[in-house]
């Protein structure tokens, strides 16, 4: 408490916060960057001991995890793909720019004080109608087949989320319900159209396996090879989408609105804004950043081999978003950090180990214990921030500060 | 029979109570006197176990004591009435009162009947007249307030803290609780009696404690104490307590409620076909118990409840299916009677809930853009004008002491120029100082040519500044009185005493 206290004025005890976006709220500002960091820190450790309980050495396996995502190309800098290394880090950030993404999804509403579980439809249905596009429309030339399907795609998202917004401004269905429905109708949809007989089979009939991408429509690669895979310039408008959910958040009155219902949905209707087309806009725009995920997907990575039924079950990177938004506090840069510690992580643990780092079992679901993880502690905020003060005192305590 | 000593607790910032000294006599009402924030309510916390000091000793009957919970306070005879109830509204008054000390068969069953009893004979004893098998939602504030103080007898209790009790009381009921304590005193027991309000601190305590800024300043016997004297213990400078204002200069009816009907959020009429009008120049107290169709009827007035039938007209314009933006547009301003809930966005930065209502107009902002150091520069005017002090425009407002956020959300309505001000409970829970300066702020606007609606359950407030006063009750208007009106009056028709009589 640096702010100066106003004579007179009693610290009143703050009062437990009751939603789950005044919780958040309330995080956002007691952590800082301490508490992301204890708790990334914490759900390393813990996974840790579980890879200790399997009987290999977790500092090994944690820093072959770090090979397998390519951290080591910073010792020998070459934007040769041909070195493991470059390629590795590659893939972890077209991970990365996935993950931003589907982050950001999560992270804006939240701001909005809603929880839109939802990212990984929205993700689906961009990912679906950018196939759509890139299969059928080949009379386009390429970069305007490119924009139309990342901007049919977006507005896929935005649709499909914006259903939620819509259903909860209407008849206050709750969002965290109607967006798991609605995941499980976009898995059903992709599971249909890419499978035997579906709209979008590719021309393998035994296959259930989407078209390939043609190449008018495929997003030009700047790092690799764009056949045996690099990393595309979808990269870049991820980053751009951060600096976006910034200003808007921040620098546009539509943000203003965003925050204020948020943080406080009845001092934002006495304000005069109206509660109901926030929660739609702020939905839709959530939905949008996971359709442009899974448009740029598709006409990146997936492009030349095509997405089959078995990867739309398999896919569950839109719920990753949902750990990167808790651990990036919402925040852009917050979620920018968090997606490349996630992109890190998920290539790392599928391609960087060996049984005799680790346990074979646990290679790909070490992401997914980590994730877990980082979800538990945000739950358990109140515990972080206990231990942080806990340590704060004790180091008074042994030195007081003068 | 009770000594605090030395008792000092500080929180991060700020010391709450410095090396306060208290003590409490057998049969002796004690009243603990101070603004908001001066350190009374954390000095009963720690009585009553719920903080632990950081020095200083309690001493119950010569021997000293230490409570880990508020569970060792209440063992040592020692029960308190918080300002907020704490009642189960579905279960009955014996219920309530014998949970978690309920009597058993058998250590096992519980013993309705025996509790019953136990709960009758307490109250006929103290003659408090509540029927324990009624239950507790459907009893009046005042009776809940006695369930409270029954549940501190139940448990045995020789020493009763009321944390401002009369903030939710008519004065009919507050004289029935002084009733009430005054009996109690009589049997033996003592009461420790919070309040900022001098003339309960005058009729009713045996001796006077004021605390300012966590410092005891002095304990006084009641004889020989004045409310100017007391005040300026309180505040530590001359305060005005009697508001001096002319005679208002009503002009052109600039607020007009025809024939509304409003219903509460359980669908259930709570505004019945209220009409009246408020001139520029006028204030208009609305005068009523809590609950009596006031939340709603500003509601209806300001946009965020639409009315069932009946319009509003704001100088001379109907608004119809009236939104909160049409009603801020056409000028209407409200200090609303929640401040954290509803009249700040508590995260929000000073500067950012400046520009709650207009971030979406020029200067704040253009073509959707927002400019933040506009925002800035216009909080920083206002909180010089307005005296908001504890921080600047970057200083959350969750940050400030209820006085000043309340100051805050005045600054923002005024600055806007409204031609109608509600100001709904423009000063509850705030300190003498505070109060003073809204007031008087108040009256200002009044006479710049506002139309000012003060809806107060503080029936000192509505007189000390209305120049036409209304009396509501069960969502209908039921008298109108010019200034000069007395409390006894009003008060009875406060509850619907004289309601066959007008209606």
């Amino acid at each position: 408490m640096t702010e100066p206290v106003a004579p007179g004025s009693a610290p009143e005890p703050a009062a437990p916060p009751e939603t789950v976006a005044a919780r958040l709220a309330f995080f956002q500002q007691a952590g800082g960057l301490i508490v992301p960091l204890i708790t990334a820190v914490l759900a390393f450790l813990i996974a840790g001991v579980i890879v200790a309980a399997t009987g290999h050495n977790p500092i090994t396996a944690y820093w072959d995890i770090a090979k397998g995502a390519g951290l080591n190309w910073f010792g020998h800098l070459s934007t040769d793909t041909g070195t493991t290394s470059a390629y590795n880090f590659t893939q972890t950030l077209l991970g990365t720019t996935t993950l931003i993404l589907t982050g950001l999804a999560v992270a804006f509403a939240f701001r909005c004080g809603l929880f839109n579980i939802g990212g990984q439809g929205q993700y689906l249905v961009g990912l679906i109608v950018a196939n759509w596009v890139g299969v059928t429309m080949v009379h386009l030339t390429r970069p305007a087949h490119v924009l139309i399907g990342v901007a049919l795609a977006t507005l896929a998202g935005a649709i499909w989320a914006g259903i939620a917004g819509f259903l909860k401004a209407t008849v206050g269905a709750h969002e965290v319900i109607t967006t798991i429905m609605l995941n499980w109708i976009a898995t059903y949809i992709g599971a249909y159209a890419f499978g035997q007989g579906g709209p979008l089979q590719g021309s393998q009939p035994s296959a259930p396996i989407s078209g390939t991408v043609v190449p008018s429509a495929r997003i030009p690669y700047f790092w690799g090879d764009a056949t045996l895979g690099g990393l595309h310039v979808g990269f870049f408008a991820a980053l751009v989408a951060l600096v976006i959910f910034w200003a808007v958040l921040n620098r546009t009155t539509l943000g203003y609105e965003v925050r204020a219902v948020g943080f406080n949905p009845d001092a934002a209707a006495y304000g005069g804004i109206s509660v109901r087309k926030n929660y739609i806009r702020a939905m839709a725009i959530s939905g949008a950043f996971a359709g442009l995920a899974g448009g740029m997907d598709m006409l990146g990575q997936f492009a030349p081999i095509g997405f089959g039924t078995l990867d739309v079950y398999g896919s569950s990177i839109g719920f990753l978003g949902i750990a990167v938004a808790l651990l990036g506090r919402n925040t852009a840069v917050g979620t920018g950090l968090a997606a490349l510690l996630f992109g890190g992580l998920l290539y790392g643990t599928t391609h960087g180990l060996s049984s005799n780092v680790i346990d074979p079992q646990l290679t790909g679901n070490l992401t997914s214990i980590i994730q877990g993880l980082v979800v538990l502690f945000v739950g358990a905020d109140v515990l972080i921030l206990y231990i942080w003060n806990a340590r704060r005192k004790l180091a008074r305590r042994v030195a007081p500060s003068p | 029979m009770l000594e605090l000593r030395g008792i000092t607790k500080r929180f991060p910032g700020v010391v709450a109570d410095d090396h306060v000294d208290f003590d409490l006599q057998r049969g002796e009402v004690h009243a603990l006197l101070g603004e908001n924030g001066a350190g009374k309510s954390t000095l009963m916390n720690i009585l009553y176990g719920l903080y632990k000091p950081d020095e200083g000793e309690i001493r119950i009957g010569g021997k000293p004591v230490s409570f880990g919970s508020a569970k060792d306070a209440i063992e040592q005879g020692i029960g308190m009435v918080h300002q907020h109830f704490m009642l189960i509204p579905v279960m009955t008054v014996a219920e309530n009162i014998v949970l978690a000390q309920e009597p058993t068969h058998a250590g096992v069953l519980l013993d309705f009947d025996a509790a019953r009893e136990r709960v009758r004979h307490l109250s006929e004893t103290f003659s408090f007249a509540i029927d324990p098998d009624s239950r507790v939602e459907r009893i009046s504030v005042g009776q809940q307030q006695r369930v409270e103080i029954l549940k501190a007898l139940y448990r045995r209790a020789d020493i009763l803290i009321l944390d401002e009790p009369t903030a939710v009381l008519t004065p009919q009921e507050a004289q029935e609780l002084f009733g009430i304590l005054r009996t109690l005193v009589r049997e033996g027991m003592s009461v420790i009696f919070i309040t900022h309000k001098l003339n309960e601190v005058l009729e009713l305590a045996d001796r006077i404690t004021v605390l300012r800024r966590g410092k005891r300043i002095d304990t006084i016997p009641r004889a020989g104490a004045t409310e100017q004297g007391l005040a300026r213990m309180m505040v530590g400078r001359d305060v005005l307590l009697r508001l001096e204002k002319k005679a208002g200069q009503p002009g052109d009816p600039l607020l007009e409620v025809r024939h509304l009907h409003v219903e509460d959020d359980r669908h259930l009429p709570a505004v019945r076909d209220v009409s009246f009008e408020v001139r520029g120049g006028e204030i208009v107290g609305i005068a009523g118990v809590e609950g009596n169709g006031q939340t709603e009827l500003v509601e209806a007035i300001t946009g965020l409840r639409h009315p069932k039938s009946g319009e509003v007209v704001v100088a001379g314009r109907t608004i119809s299916h009236g939104t909160a933006r049409r009603m801020l547009d056409a000028g209407v301003g409200h200090i609303p009677e929640d401040r954290q809930r509803r009249g700040l966005v508590l995260e929000f930065s000073i500067a950012e809930n400046i520009a709650l209502h207009d971030y979406c107009y020029p200067p704040d902002s253009r073509y959707g853009w927002l400019f933040p150091g506009r925002l800035v520069q216009r909080a920083r005017e206002l909180i010089r004008e307005f005296d908001v002090r504890g921080g600047g425009p970057q200083t959350r407002a969750a940050a400030l002491s209820g006085g000043n956020q309340q100051k805050l959300v005045a600054a923002r309505e005024v600055a806007r120029d409204p031609k109608v001000l509600v100001a709904a409970q423009p000063t509850r829970g705030l300190d003498v100082g505070a109060i003073e300066f809204l007031h008087q702020r108040l009256v200002e606007e009044r006479d710049e040519g506002r139309a000012i609606l003060l809806i107060s359950l503080e029936l000192d407030e509505v007189l000390s500044l209305s120049d036409r006063i209304l009396v509501i009750f069960e969502g209908q208007i039921v008298a109108e009185h010019a200034s000069g009106a007395t409390e006894e009056e009003i008060g009875v028709e406060m509850l619907g005493g004289r309601r066959e009589a007008v209606a």
